[in-house]
């Protein structure tokens, strides 16, 4: 049950808009990726990374997507009329 | 040395001290001023509730165990929240514009308000939440014996349960007092949340207080605290994929599912944009809870003998420095942590018992419609929710006492997580996909829940406690494809592994395919179409069809369940909304749907539907009905959205018009009827008058009849007089050329005089009234005031028809306005004469029985018009109604 | 004993004159307040004249009248309204009905003596 069809092509800040909740619904995608990447680390070899660095990496992605997020949460507007069903798919 | 006796008086005022909060934030609140206790700032430490004690004393625990893993339990639910506009976003806009009460209401409501659905997620979530709770009364009495024992005492067991009993007995006590204050679920608690925020910065800086001892004070900075990590023999990153994975996708899915995260993320929930600051916000709390886990879990194996155990590293450590006032703050982390996590589980469980299971089986033992029509709903529910906050609270220290509280804690919540996690399915797939029907959820939900409890619940309570050993070798029967933790011959998996994948596989298998497989109901695929497109600005389509309800009747109920104030304001204004005035509008599809989304509110969807079924007489929605809503949707479409506004706008005219013009039809036949009525009015008494004068003067008569005579023609003559009075006062009024004599005296004064002044001595009318509401000073002309009084009192006394008379009177003070109702018990005023009472003699009742001219009324409205207030006909009562509204003063108001 | 008047009136102080009057004249008065059940009154003891009062608690005057006219006990019986409306349609409306004689209160106690005189003798 879709409206009107939405324009084609959008003036500036609505694209803007459009793009920032792209960024949003990527964001938890990126952090499941950075998370699991240490699963492929090696192990039992010399330059294996020690504990201390697994504690460092799994941190500094967390304040990594902290800070994206506030950036992105801060700028995306929530009731913005622009209907999303027609980019939710 | 720390005495416990201090340590006891510490918690306690700290008790008193999160009373105190409490008992303020609901303060504020009442009086309307809830900014601050709104922001988000408070909205994100309320999540904080994630962190129980098991993750403030069992993180150190469990890093000190496994390393690393510990942080899956905080990276679940920072992707989800980082994720936020994916579910949280819509979960929260569909929990608002449905009023959800508990995720057992979303999933019932979902699914056609199914009374079932809502029954087996209640069920889930008591049996996933209980051992948690007991884990929680469990970590309080371990950090008390902890205490007890630096202090010299050796704890017996039978300390440990009386601490465990008393911890259960408070909170069950802190949680009915501010928990169970309003009846609307969908409301904030704000004490409670208040409590709570105070609470999470509390155990915030417990920890960090810890670890920046630890990392500064133990280790010598954040350089050598590396080093140590680095030499510790903690196996910090050794992870299986699989676990690593599963529990990171375990403590995401929990974080959505558990009720009292549930809780506090969409029901608590105030505003959509305090999620957007909770996104990162909370994360960073979870980031900042974990920070230090690792270099406590370090320092502690470091500095403690083996065998200490490492779960009670946080209180432990700083004792072993001789830091007791460190160990004391440590103390009230844990103990913010585990009453916080108990407090609002206990509230999202008694909501989701009260409304799913104990309400729908009071309404099913009551005959049809007394229930919602006489029951005293508001006090079953009230009770029931208080009752159930006991019950939970009782399980859980049941279960604390035969679990014997020994298994290590990460253990215990790792399958609780999983249990509750078993909604999963059908919530996601319930938002997402409309093709999802009642049927396929409940099919997963039990399949989930019986492999949960065979592969995860059953074992975690120990060996040979249910399932004996023979049953995890072989499986039962011998059927080696049934063994608890090797389903299908698969073993070698990780216990928790094994069970998330197999519930969760055959869950969503179940749910799927039960869902392909069954055709939903008209009401399923109307709610499946709400649910699923919550952003599309789609018009609603009404779940009721025809309403067969009368308007009173409904307001009856919903005075039942929600208390008068509240429901007398929804249906106000509605008929405000529809162009009307008075109490009663007409009875729209719209509006019955309306109407039913606040009960919910109160009574969960599921209740509430079936509630106002019972009054419409179940002309539910019909699939050709759902077809003639989206042809007529369609059409809507065609014309833009200004005009629709447009039309709405029109509506509320034509419908203004349309009453407008019932009235001066009525009107006109009565201004017709005037003159005759005004020539009868003074005819009547002027024949007697006559009759007897000339009786009088012909003679011929005893001195009795003589006497009786001239006082019938006394009476007659007064009869005349006072309608001319009222004939003369009512004109006055009516050309605004009445003086106002302002004066300033108490309402009850006032309705001492009316009470006097009616006469009521010698009749058998029984006026009661609440002297401490009376006690209001107004500012008005309170003679004026009073002749509406006594005009009110008069008519009851007049016209209340009951055998035993009775006239209620209730004041309230609304903002800046007070109420005054006059109730009696009679058989009330036909809705039809509603309208008309209060026009000049427009008597309802057989003309000259109760010797008025009909013009009391009508004058009492000039008057209210006069003093800058109103007076209505107050329908659904227990009789005839009315109310009398009044401004207050500035004055009076402070005064008040 | 004379003959029976039927006066049919809600307020109690009309009544209570006009007993007063006819009963000093000679007639038998009895008496009834309610429109509903005037029907049954005049059936169960048909009077020799009937005063009927136009408002009436349950039943107007002048339904009573239309249906007494359309019973054969009661359609001879003369009858005497009595209205506090005075208005002209009032009167029009009585005597199409079938009334015998229109009367406007207040009246004086020598018409309707004689009124009532005339109407049962007539």
């Amino acid at each position: 049950m879709s409206r009107s069809p939405n324009p084609v092509f959008l003036e500036r800040a609505s694209y803007r808009q459009r793009r920032l909740r792209d960024a949003a619904r990527l964001i938890p995608f990126v952090g499941i990726v950075l998370w699991t990447i240490p699963l492929l680390w090696p192990r039992d070899v010399p330059q294996a990374p020690s504990s201390g660095d697994a504690v460092i990496y799994i941190f500094g992605v967390w304040v990594f997507l902290i800070a994206v997020t506030a950036i992105v949460s801060r700028y995306l507007r929530l009731d913005d009329p622009a209907t999303d069903a027609g980019d939710d798919g | 040395m720390l005495s416990f006796n201090i340590l006891v008086f510490v918690a306690l005022s700290y008790v008193a001290f999160l009373f105190a909060v409490a008992f303020v934030a609901e303060r504020r609140a009442a009086r309307g001023h809830v900014g601050w206790l709104q922001s988000p700032m408070i909205y994100t430490l309320s999540l904080s509730i994630y962190c129980t004690a098991w993750t403030f004393y069992g993180a150190v625990g469990y890093a000190a165990r496994s390393g690393l893993e510990f942080a899956t339990i905080y990276l679940g639910p920072t992707l989800v929240m980082v994720g936020w506009w994916w579910i949280l976003r819509r979960l929260v806009r569909i929990g608002r514009s449905q009023r959800i009460t508990s995720i057992a209401d979303l999933v019932s409501s979902r699914f056609g308000k199914s009374t079932q659905l809502g029954v087996i997620v209640t069920i889930i979530s008591m049996v996933a939440a209980t051992p948690y709770i007991a884990l929680q009364l469990q970590s309080v009495t371990l950090s008390f014996s902890v205490f007890a024992k630096t202090s010299g005492q050796e704890w017996q067991a039978a300390d440990v349960n009386a601490t465990a009993l008393w911890v259960a007995i408070g909170l069950a006590v802190f949680t009915v007092l501010f928990g169970t204050r309003n009846l609307d679920a969908n409301e904030r608690h704000h004490g409670i949340v208040m409590a709570i925020a105070v609470e999470a910065v509390v155990k915030l800086i417990a920890l960090l207080a810890v670890g920046a001892f630890v990392v500064w004070g133990i280790a010598g900075g954040p350089a050598q605290m590396l080093a140590r990590i680095d030499a510790s023999p903690i196996p910090l990153w050794d992870q299986s994929g699989g676990r690593w994975v599963t529990l990171i996708f375990l403590s995401a899915a929990a974080f959505l599912c558990l009720p009292r995260m549930f809780q506090v993320l969409v029901v608590e929930n105030a505003n959509e944009r305090h999620l957007g600051v909770a996104s990162w916000a909370f994360p960073f709390y979870l980031f900042l809870m974990s920070l230090f886990v690792v270099p406590i879990a370090v320092v502690g194996l470091d500095l403690l003998p083996a065998g200490s155990n490492p779960d009670l590293f946080v209180l432990t450590v700083p004792l072993s420095q001789g830091r007791e006032g460190l160990a004391m703050l440590s103390f009230l982390g844990g103990f913010s942590s585990a009453t916080s996590m108990v407090i609002v589980a206990t509230i999202a469980l008694a909501t989701m018992v009260s409304n799913h299971i104990v309400v729908p089986l009071w309404l099913n033992l009551q005959p049809d419609q007394e229930a919602v029509m006489s029951g005293d709903v508001r006090q079953v529910i009230l009770l029931s929710r208080r009752l159930s906050i006991a019950a939970v609270l009782a399980l859980g220290f049941l279960y604390y006492r035969i679990s014997g509280g020994g298994t290590a804690l990460a253990a215990i919540g790792l399958v609780s997580f999983t249990g509750a996690v078993q909604i999963l399915p059908a919530m996601l797939g319930g938002i997402f996909w409309r093709g999802a029907t009642g049927l396929g959820a409940a099919m997963g939900l039990m399949t989930g829940l019986v492999v949960w409890v065979w592969t995860l619940f059953l074992p975690s309570i120990g060996v040979d406690a249910v399932i004996p050993q023979s049953v995890m070798q072989t499986g039962p029967w011998g059927i080696a494809a049934l063994r608890p933790q090797a389903l299908f011959g698969i073993t070698g998996l990780d216990p928790v592994v094994h069970g998330v994948m197999w519930s969760m596989l055959l869950n969503g298998a179940m749910f799927i395919a039960g869902s392909l497989l069954s055709f939903p109901s008209p009401l399923e695929r109307l709610q499946g179409a709400q649910f699923v497109n919550i952003f599309e600005h789609s018009a609603a389509a009404p779940t009721w069809t025809t309403g067969s309800a009368k308007a009173e009747d409904l307001l009856i109920m919903a005075q039942r369940i929600m208390g008068s104030a509240e429901a007398q304001e929804v249906f106000l204004r509605e008929a405000t909304q529809q162009g009307k005035s008075g109490y009663l509008p007409d009875v729209t599809p719209e509006f019955i749907e309306r109407l039913e989304r606040e009960l919910s509110g109160s009574v969960g969807a599921a209740t509430s539907h079936a509630m106002i079924g019972q009054l419409t007489g179940g002309s539910g929605v019909s699939v050709e009905d759902l077809i003639a809503v989206a042809d007529e949707a369609a059409q809507i479409l065609e014309y833009s959205n200004r005009l629709e506004a447009k039309s709405d706008e029109q509506e509320r005219t034509a419908r203004a018009l349309r009453v407008a013009n019932e009235k001066l039809t009525a009107l006109s036949i009565q201004k017709d009827a005037f003159l005759s009525q005004i020539s009868h009015e003074l005819r009547t008494p002027m024949t007697s008058i006559r009759s007897f004068s000339e009786i009088l003067r012909d003679g011929e008569m005893t001195g009795d009849e003589q006497s009786r005579y001239a006082r019938i023609i006394h009476d007659e003559a007064i009869r005349l007089t006072r309608l001319l009075d009222d004939l003369l006062d009512l004109s006055v009024l009516e050309n605004g050329q009445v003086v106002l004599h302002q004066q300033t005296g108490q309402l009850c004064d006032l309705l001492d005089r009316a009470i006097g002044a009616a006469g009521l001595h010698d009749s058998a009318l029984v006026v009661s009234r609440k002297p401490e509401a009376e006690a209001l000073t107004l500012t008005s002309d309170l003679d004026r005031l009073v002749q509406v009084f006594i005009n009110l009192i008069a008519n009851a006394q007049k016209y209340c028809d009951a055998d035993h008379p009775h006239l209620k009177i209730v004041v309230r003070t609304k903002g800046r306005e007070c109420q005054i109702d006059f109730i009696d018990n009679g058989s009330g005023i036909a809705p039809e004469n509603q309208q008309l009472i209060f026009e000049k003699f427009s008597r309802v009742t057989d003309q000259s029985k109760a010797g008025g001219a009909g013009l009391g009324l009508a004058i009492c409205r000039e008057i209210m018009h006069r003093l800058g207030g109103k007076i209505s006909y107050l329908p659904g009562q227990s009789g005839a109604a009315f109310r009398v509204n009044l401004p207050l003063s500035e004055t009076a108001t402070a005064l008040a | 004993m004379g003959k029976r008047v039927l006066l049919i009136e809600d307020e109690p102080n009309i009544i209570e004159a006009i007993s007063f009057i006819l009963s000093r004249d000679g007639w038998t008065v009895h008496t009834h307040e309610d429109g509903q059940t005037a029907m049954d009154k005049m059936l169960s003891l048909p009077p020799d004249m009937i005063i009927l009062d136009v408002m009436l608690p349950g039943r107007s005057g002048f339904d009573i009248l239309r249906d007494l006219r359309a019973h054969d006990v009661t359609k001879a019986i003369p009858v005497m309204m009595l209205t506090a409306r005075g208005q002209e349609k009032d009167r029009e409306l009585a005597l199409r009905l079938g009334a015998n004689h229109f009367m406007t209160k207040p009246f004086s106690n020598a018409e309707v003596r004689d009124q009532v005189r005339n109407l049962i003798e007539a």
